[in-house]
C-alpha cells in the first residue's frame, strides 16, 4: 500500500482491535478517491485512533489531545490547495475537542474528519468518553454509566456540516464508499466509524472475543434506508448506520475567505467607512 | 525618512508584525490585547493574509502551529486568562520546533482579577507555563516604538531558531500612545527559517507541509527520522538540544539598554512599563547628585545573568522594581550570587509604580 509507512509496522494497536481496519478503509478510500499523497496533510489529536496518521505516508501532524481540527483549520487555510484529513478517537472530538468540532463544521471548512468510535477511552485504559451509550461498564462507569451518548452525526449536521455518514469496522465496503465520498466533498465532511476496543470496551461489558464484537456490530446496528420504516420500539437500542447528509449548497470557508482576498485587491471593500 | 506618527503600543504590534511579513493570525478577544485582533481582521486580508477569531485561545495557538507548519509566518495575541490556555500547545510548538509569535498583553491575575488593570505577573508564566522542560525567548518592550522592534526581532527569532517567541508587554505599553518615528520598510533585519543544506548543526531544517517531503510531526519524543520514540537516548538528547539551542545563543539574544552603570553604587533592574518610571527616577535622583544607574532589559528569557553579574561586581546594591510580587528580583538574586545586595520593590495593586515613589527608595538603600 502506498498510503502506508511500512517501515514503522507493526502498528501499536492491540489484537482484535478496530482501528487497524479503520485506517485500511482509509486507504482504500484515498485510492479511489484519487489522493495525491504529496498534497494531504493527515491531522490527529492524542489517543490510540490519532497514531493513525504516524503510519500514512504523507504530511502527518499528530497534535495534542482533542485539538487535530483546530491544527488543521491553521494548515488548511495557510494551504487551501492540500487536503486536509483528521483522523481520530471519539474522546478526542467529542469531549475535549467537542467546541472545535462544533466549530469546523459551522464554518465548512474543507477537512475531512474520520472518527473512530470505539465509545472508550482506548489509550488511558477504558474510561468512559460521550460516545459510552448508557449502561455500558467501563473503568470510570463501574456500576454501568449513567450518562446518555450523543449522537454526533446529528450534532455535527446540526453545527453545519455538509457531509455526513456513519459506518462500522464490520461494514468495511460502507466505510470505504463514505470516506471516498467524504474526501471528494468541498467542505466539512464527516464520517463516524464503529471501532471495538476488545481490550476495554470488550472486557468490561464481557464480549467475549474480539470477533464476537464483530458481530455485536452486525446485529445491534440498521441501515438508514430500513429505520425509516421501523418503528421507535423496533429501532431501541440500536445504531443507524448509512449516509445522512449531502449539500453542496454551502460555501467552504477557506474558498470564500480566498475570494474576500481577491475582492479587496480588487479594491472591492464594501464596508461602510 | 518615515513621517512622525501618534501610535498605540498595540497598534505598533500590528505594524511590527506585518512588517515582518505576518500571514496568518489566529485569536480570541481579550482585553487588553484586542486591539491587535481587530486592526489584522483588516489589514491582514488587504494583504492577502488570513485573519480567523478562532472559538478560543487554545484554538488560535493550535492554528497558528498549523499555519507555520505550512510556511505562514504566524502570529497570536492574548492576555492573561488566555495565555494560560495556550500553554499546552506552546509546548507543542517548542517541541516540534515550529516557529511563531505569541503576544501577551500582560494585566492583572490571577484569574480574571480586576480586568483590565496593567501587571507584570506573567514573567514566570512565560518561562515555566507550559509543563516539561523547554526552550523559550520572551521580550519585553517598554514602550511603543520598542513594540514595533521588538515584535519585528520576535519573528526573526522565531524563523532562526525556530521556537515560539513571546512577546510579553502589558496594559500600560499596550494602550500607551505616543509619537513615534518608525525605521524604513525593509530596513530591520529579517531571518529566512533554516532551510536544507543551510541549517546549523544543531536546528534541523524546516521542512513545510505541501512540498512532497511527508513529513511527520508529533508532539512525542522523536528520534531523527521524525518519527516518535521511546529510546531514554533519542529523548535525553532531543530535550537538550531543544534547550541548549537557546541557551547557548543567550549572549547573542540579549538586549539590554545601560544607564550611568559606571559609577553607580545602586543599579536599578527595570522592564516594561516599569522600566518608565524607574528611569525617570534614576534621572531624579542623577540630579540630587546620587550615583545611581539603570540596567533595562528588552529580552527577559533567556535571562542575561552574565549582564546582572557584571553589575553586581561593581554596585553595592541592586533595585528591582516589578508589578508582581517578585519574579525577576529571584534570577537577579541568583545571578549576583552575593556580590551585591538585591531589593525587591513590589505593587500588585493594579496602580503602576510612579517616579516619585522610586525617588525614595533608590535614595534610601
Ligand atoms: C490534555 C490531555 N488530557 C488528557 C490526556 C490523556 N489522554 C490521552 S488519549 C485520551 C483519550 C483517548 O480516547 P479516544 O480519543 O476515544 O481515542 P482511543 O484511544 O479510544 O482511540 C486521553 C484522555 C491527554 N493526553 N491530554
Ligand atoms: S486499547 Fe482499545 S482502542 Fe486502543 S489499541 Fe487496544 S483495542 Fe484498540
Amino acid at each position: 500500500m502506498r498510503f502506508l509507512r511500512r517501515e514503522y509496522l507493526p502498528h501499536i494497536w492491540c489484537v482484535g482491535c478496530g482501528h487497524g481496519i479503520v485506517l485500511g478503509a482509509v486507504t482504500r478510500a484515498m485510492e479511489r478517491a484519487g489522493v495525491d499523497q504529496d498534497r494531504t496533510v493527515v491531522v490527529s489529536g492524542i489517543g490510540c485512533s490519532s497514531r493513525a496518521v504516524g503510519y500514512m505516508n504523507m504530511d502527518a501532524l499528530h497534535t495534542t489531545h482533542g485539538r487535530a481540527l483546530a491544527f488543521a483549520t491553521g494548515v488548511k487555510l495557510a494551504r487551501p490547495d492540500l487536503r486536509v484529513v483528521v483522523l481520530a478517537g471519539d474522546g478526542d472530538l467529542a469531549a475535549i475537542g467537542g467546541n472545535h468540532l462544533i466549530h469546523a463544521a459551522r464554518r465548512n471548512i474543507g477537512i475531512t474528519t474520520v472518527c473512530f468510535n470505539n465509545g472508550i477511552y482506548g489509550m488511558t485504559s477504558g474510561q468512559y468518553s460521550p460516545l459510552t451509550p448508557a449502561g455500558y461498564r467501563t473503568t470510570t462507569s463501574p456500576f454501568g454509566h449513567l450518562e446518555r451518548d450523543f449522537d454526533l452525526c446529528r450534532l455535527v449536521q446540526a453545527a453545519g456540516a455538509t457531509y455526513v455518514a456513519r459506518s462500522t469496522a464490520y461494514h468495511v465496503h460502507q466505510t470505504i464508499t463514505y470516506v471516498t465520498r467524504a474526501l471528494s466533498h468541498d467542505g466539512f465532511s464527516f464520517v463516524e466509524v464503529f471501532s471495538p476496543c476488545p481490550t476495554y470496551f470488550g472486557r468490561n461489558n464481557r464480549m467475549g472475543e474480539p470477533v464476537k464484537m464483530m458481530q455485536w456490530l452486525h446485529d445491534g446496528t440498521v441501515q438508514a434506508g430500513q429505520a425509516a420504516r421501523m418503528t421507535p420500539e423496533e429501532l431501541r437500542g440500536r445504531v443507524v448506520i448509512g449516509e445522512f447528509h449531502r449539500t453542496q449548497e454551502v460555501p467552504e470557508y477557506a474558498r470564500s475567505y480566498r475570494d474576500m482576498i481577491a475582492r479587496l485587491a480588487e479594491g472591492g471593500d464594501q464596508r461602510a467607512q | 525618512m518615515s513621517q512622525p506618527r501618534l501610535m498605540q503600543g498595540n497598534e505598533a504590534c500590528v505594524e511590527g508584525a506585518l512588517e515582518a511579513g505576518l500571514q496568518f493570525f489566529a485569536g480570541y478577544p481579550i482585553t487588553p490585547s484586542t486591539e491587535i485582533a481587530e486592526m489584522l481582521a483588516d489589514r491582514l486580508p488587504r494583504s492577502g493574509g488570513f485573519f480567523i477569531q478562532m472559538e478560543d485561545e487554545i484554538a488560535s495557538m493550535a492554528a497558528v502551529i498549523g499555519a507555520s507548519l505550512a510556511g505562514m509566518r504566524a502570529m497570536t495575541a492574548t492576555s492573561g486568562p488566555g495565555f494560560s490556555l495556550k500553554q499546552e500547545n506552546l509546548g507543542y510548538a517548542a517541541i516540534t520546533e515550529t516557529p511563531c509569535v505569541v503576544v501577551n498583553v500582560q494585566r492583572v491575575g490571577p484569574s480574571t482579577g480586576m480586568p483590565t488593570s496593567p501587571a507584570q505577573g506573567d514573567v514566570m508564566q512565560s518561562r515555566w507555563g507550559t509543563h516539561g522542560d523547554h526552550p523559550v525567548v520572551v521580550l519585553s518592550p517598554s514602550s511603543v516604538l520598542e513594540t514595533y522592534m521588538l515584535t519585528v526581532k520576535a519573528f526573526a527569532i522565531a524563523d532562526e531558531l525556530r521556537v515560539p517567541v513571546i512577546l510579553l508587554t502589558d496594559e500600560i505599553t499596550g494602550h500607551m500612545r505616543e509619537r513615534v518615528v518608525l525605521p524604513d520598510p525593509g530596513t530591520l533585519p529579517r531571518a529566512q527559517r533554516p532551510r536544507a543544506g543551510q541549517a546549523p548543526p544543531d536546528i534541523p531544517p524546516m521542512e513545510h507541509f505541501g512540498e512532497g517531503r511527508r513529513v511527520m510531526v508529533t508532539g512525542l519524543y522523536r528520534d531523527s527520522t521524525g518519527f516518535w520514540t521511546e529510546s531514554p537516548e533519542e529523548a535525553d538528547r532531543l530535550v537538550r538540544r531543544l534547550a541548549g539551542k537557546v541557551e547557548s545563543r543567550a549572549e547573542q539574544l540579549t538586549m539590554v539598554e545601560r544607564w550611568h552603570l559606571d559609577d553607580a553604587q545602586v543599579v536599578v533592574v527595570a522592564y516594561g512599563c516599569v522600566a518608565r518610571s524607574a528611569q525617570r527616577a534614576v534621572h531624579l535622583a542623577r540630579e540630587r547628585g546620587r550615583r545611581v544607574g539603570m540596567l533595562r532589559l528588552s529580552c527577559l528569557w533567556p535571562f542575561p545573568g552574565h549582564e546582572i553579574e557584571a553589575v553586581a561586581k561593581r554596585a553595592d546594591c541592586i533595585l528591582v522594581p516589578e508589578m508582581n510580587l517578585g519574579q525577576i528580583v529571584g534570577e537577579v538574586e541568583r545571578a549576583a550570587c552575593g556580590r551585591c545586595r538585591v531589593i525587591g520593590y513590589h505593587r500588585v495593586d493594579s496602580e503602576l509604580i510612579r517616579p516619585e515613589e522610586l525617588l525614595p527608595v533608590l535614595e534610601g538603600v
